[in-house]
């Protein structure tokens, strides 16, 4: 329990780690208004114990302060900051409480000069922590027999020197992690011990109490040598992360110097190396995976839908395919009484492979469940094959095709035609109607009749679901049931056609 | 072969994939499990290499055995190294193993191309199975997927991996035709676009459900399933072939919108031993990498399009100062910022700033005027940020018209080394 003399003012904490006696102790200090100046800390070793314990302290079974209400961030880099190993850092906590409670401002400025001081301690105390998540190293003890019952057969034990006072604060860590896994965690001021149920600390330890390598440890050293890239030897940078301090309790940082003083070499050598002449010879398999660059370029005319569809795939005639992640083929029933062309894939299409399954291909299934038709007898496509986009942020931003773009995928559109054989066509938006009808359609002048194409096929021009995505909402309505008259006048038309 | 010579083989063989990264996936520990492992979010470097890269997974592959021809790869067929092959136990316990002394983090596990893409896929999906259902670990697994594997080996992956990548290797399909004749830039892609499916849809299943009416009655629901939480990622080599670094952020831009990565890893070509006669024996141009993860970064972090960070001339980053700093000599007539008003969007792109030291001054701003003693308190390089800011007692335009700002601010020449070559052209 924290003592405070009443004469001096001098606090004596239980141990390097006794944070709850340094909150209790500053507590009733704020209470009883005593000022940062005032106060020096102890922390009590054996020896000290005896030398302090006046007997004149208050008694801290008694927690008659009330709790101070204190920022989020003061609690938490309180937490940290009273970890680390210079002797100040209590007094420089208690002088920030004090302000804290003194002056209101100072809990909004991140950048008070006392604030930044515990932030920074803190933050060595978290590297610190992190540090033993990372470099603590266990060796397997086999634990003779006698132990009793139940007993694990192995106890795996590390020996680590942490900079602060961290042992007691990251050991949970240790426990949520090896759950299952007796283990012991040894440095010169506290040991923690975990028996598979519960975590216990005692006495610090030395060095010599900790098992040494073992065989297994071989291993590790074998994987740490050859991992290692002698072509792009850095050793600042792994000073900067693994620092020297920390290098006698790794078995691996043995290995640094010798496989520093050895990579100029051998890099020089790979370098100077003349390229050998393979030994083995290439495996048919290989050659017969080879894909030939030829075979990407222009494809020419297939003969049925499934030829159609690996043909496109293959595509190069204009850019977009380069970036798209896939041709996107048509989908639906030959012979369909309606083809709708829409004017091309879109992000969620691009990544499906399939048409009309994004927002607007929602929109087109929710207007045509309205109507009561199947999805699945109409034939869906596009104009253009290949998604067409810009990256921007963490999207990517639909772009029109240009009209080159459109009459460069043209062909595709009328094999997939040709082979459907559709009893009627629906043009949604301008790229399809021009592809379509071979010339520039006004959509919002031509919507909602029947136009002719060169072949006698009919086509009938709405908007495309994505125009009615992007109007305001108080549009929305209305367009959505002009749109849905464009539509059953398709349906109804094509039903007299037939 | 014994499993200390397998070992050094195939850790070897897998040391030129750059990423090795922990982090970003779900939290959850083993208490109350079968068997060991936890994974806290962030993830934790066990140990460093002296070229300085952070040892986190184990890193190998099940077997170095290829059927490709990669030219910049070690392991591709025409390749005279001695070449090796775990089983699937043997993964598991070295991971187990290495795990328990705390080495690793979790395993990362890649494979050469054996038999069958399929065939390969399933021996690789194998030691995570087994890892999670035999041994309840519940560490960090990192699976290397091979894009021409079927959409239903991928899926079993994503339950069993924290993390799935698919390495595109090469940014341009020009690329990937001359130096690696097997690999499908198309099949890459695809696979890309199938794990990102996967993983949204797997988050969409997580989110909590809306309110209802009936708040009496809670719903339940099962747990939902969980497909590679942390995502997915992807390498690419840089300076095998004459890409510009334009063309490579153009490609990370687009993979990072497409397909959602978590991160793009750039890995300087390196020497290797027994090269292909097809490549130029070059040092490893690492100070381009770096420029390029400075790139990307800005890229992810600081609001930067792809198309403004390369300069216009050769479409190269400069290798003697970084990106930002770069871009703000270039574009002086936005400077100097002042720190008291300037929006948010503008105080990142100060040279020397971070995201975090941003945050602090955007919240003191708030309660006071901010003078240079704060800027001090950041720990950042004032030198660098004096010339592009404004605050009260600094005066305006401190030395931001001066042409020789940028040699001023370039570090100090070096006696040119090995280690910060020019970037090598194929």
């Amino acid at each position: 329990m924290p003592e405070i003399s009443a004469v001096t003012r001098t606090v004596s904490l239980a141990a390097e780690d006794d944070l709850p006696g340094f909150r209790r102790a500053a507590r009733r200090l704020v209470a009883e208004g005593v000022v940062p100046e005032d106060v020096s800390w102890f922390v009590r070793s054996t020896a000290e114990a005896d030398l302090f314990d006046t007997g004149r302290g208050v008694d801290g079974a008694v927690d008659p302060a009330p709790a101070l209400m204190l920022p989020a961030f003061f609690a938490a880099g309180c937490q940290h900051a009273g970890l680390h190993a210079d002797p100040g850092r209590f007094g420089l906590l208690y002088r920030l409480l004090w302000r804290l409670v003194h002056e209101p401002g100072l809990r909004h400025d991140p950048l008070d000069a006392d604030r930044v001081a515990m932030e920074q301690m803190a933050r060595a105390v978290r590297r610190d922590q992190h540090k033993m998540t990372a470099f603590v190293r266990f060796r397997p003890l086999a634990v003779p027999a006698d132990e009793g019952e139940g007993a694990a057969e192995t106890i795996h034990v590390a020996w680590f020197e942490p900079q602060h006072h961290t042992l007691r604060a990251t050991a949970p860590f240790f426990a949520r992690r090896f759950a299952q896994m007796a283990w012991a965690i040894l440095t010169p001021e506290r040991s923690a011990r975990w028996d598979g149920r519960r975590l216990s600390f005692g006495p610090g330890a030395r060095r010599e109490d900790a098992p040494a390598a073992d065989a297994g440890e071989q291993l590790w050293l074998t994987y740490y040598e050859n991992i290692f890239n002698p072509a792009r030897l850095k050793l600042k940078m792994m000073q900067k992360e693994m620092p020297r301090f920390y290098w006698k309790n790794l078995p691996e940082a043995a290995l640094i110097q010798p496989l520093t003083a050895l990579s100029a070499e051998r890099s020089g050598r790979m370098v100077e190396q003349a390229a050998s002449e393979p030994v083995r010879r290439r495996s048919a398999a290989s050659l017969a995976l080879r894909i030939e660059p030829a075979a990407m370029g222009v494809v020419g005319a297939a003969t049925s839908l499934e030829d159609l569809r690996t043909a496109t795939e293959r595509c190069r005639a204009c850019p977009i395919g380069h970036a798209a992640t896939q041709a996107v083929p048509g989908e639906g029933p030959v012979g369909a009484r309606l083809m709708f062309v829409g004017e091309q894939p879109g992000d969620q299409e691009d990544l499906h492979g399939r048409p009309f399954v994004g927002p607007a291909g929602q929109l087109l299934a929710r207007a045509m469940a309205e109507l009561g038709v199947e999805r699945a007898s109409v034939y869906l496509t596009n104009a253009v094959r290949h998604f067409k986009f810009e990256p921007r942020g963490k999207r990517r931003i639909h772009k029109t095709p240009a009209q080159q773009e459109a009459a460069a995928c043209a062909h595709w559109l009328e094999e997939e035609i040709a082979m459907v054989q559709p009893g009627a066509l629906v043009a949604l938006g301008a790229t399809a109607a021009r592809s379509l009808l071979g010339r520039p359609v006004a959509v919002t002048a031509e919507r909602g009749r029947w136009l002719g194409r060169a072949d006698g096929r009919q086509v009938l021009v709405t908007l495309h679901p994505a125009a009615l995505l992007r109007m305001a909402p108080h549009q929305f309505d209305a367009a959505f049931a002009a749109w849905l008259a464009d539509l059953r006048l398709a349906f109804e038309g094509s039903a007299a056609l037939a | 072969m014994e499993i200390n010579r397998k070992l050094a083989i195939l850790a070897d063989a897998a040391k030129y994939d750059a990423s090795c990264a922990s982090s970003g996936t779900s939290k959850r520990d083993s208490v109350g499990g079968r068997g060991i492992g936890s994974t806290e979010g962030s993830g934790i470097c066990h140990s460093y290499a002296p070229d300085g890269r952070c040892i986190s997974l184990l890193k190998i592959l099940l077997t170095n055995y290829c059927a490709y021809d990669c030219l910049y790869c070690v392991n591709r067929v025409s390749s005279n190294v001695a070449r090796a092959r775990f089983t699937v136990e043997e993964v598991v316990q070295l991971t187990l193993d290495f795990y328990r002394r705390n080495c690793i983090e979790g395993l990362f596990l890649s494979s050469g191309i054996i038999q069958s893409a399929d065939y390969t896929m399933e021996q690789v999906v194998e030691v995570a199975r087994v890892l999670r259902e035999v041994h309840d670990f519940r560490g960090y697994i990192h699976l290397k997927t091979i894009p021409e594997a079927s959409p239903e080996l991928l899926a079993r992956a994503g339950r069993y991996a924290d993390r799935l990548s698919i390495n595109v290797e090469l940014p341009t399909v020009e690329g990937l035709h001359a130096l690696a004749p097997e690999k499908d830039g198309q099949a890459i892609r695809r696979s890309m676009a199938r794990l990102r499916i996967h993983i949204d849809d797997a988050k969409e299943a997580a989110k909590p459900l809306a309110p209802r009416a009936q708040t009496a009655v809670r719903p339940r629901r099962a747990a939902a399933p969980v497909f590679a939480p942390a995502g997915q990622s992807t390498q690419m080599i840089v300076g095998a072939d004459a890409t510009s670094d334009r063309s490579i952020l153009t490609a990370s831009a687009s993979l990072y919108g497409a397909y959602r990565l978590r991160r793009v890893y750039y890995s300087a070509f390196s020497p290797i031993p027994d090269a292909s006669r097809a490549l130029p024996l070059a040092a490893p141009p690492l100070v381009r990498e770096h420029r390029l993860y400075q790139a990307d970064w800005l890229m992810r972090f600081y609001g930067f399009a792809h198309d403004e960070i390369v300069s216009a001339d050769n479409g190269m980053l400069a290798l003697d100062i970084d990106p930002k700093l770069a871009w703000a000599l270039a574009h002086r007539e936005h400077f100097p910022v002042d720190l008291n008003r300037a929006a948010k969007e503008m105080l990142l792109r100060v040279p020397g700033l971070g995201v975090k030291s941003v945050e602090k001054l955007l919240q003191a701003r708030r309660i006071r005027t901010l003078r240079i003693d704060d800027v001090s308190r950041l720990h950042v390089p004032l030198k660098t940020i004096l010339p592009f800011i404004s605050v009260p007692g600094v005066g305006a335009r401190n030395g931001l018209d001066d042409a020789a700002l940028a040699a001023r601010l370039k570090p100090a020449p070096r006696q040119a080394s090995l280690f910060d070559a020019e970037p090598v052209h194929a």
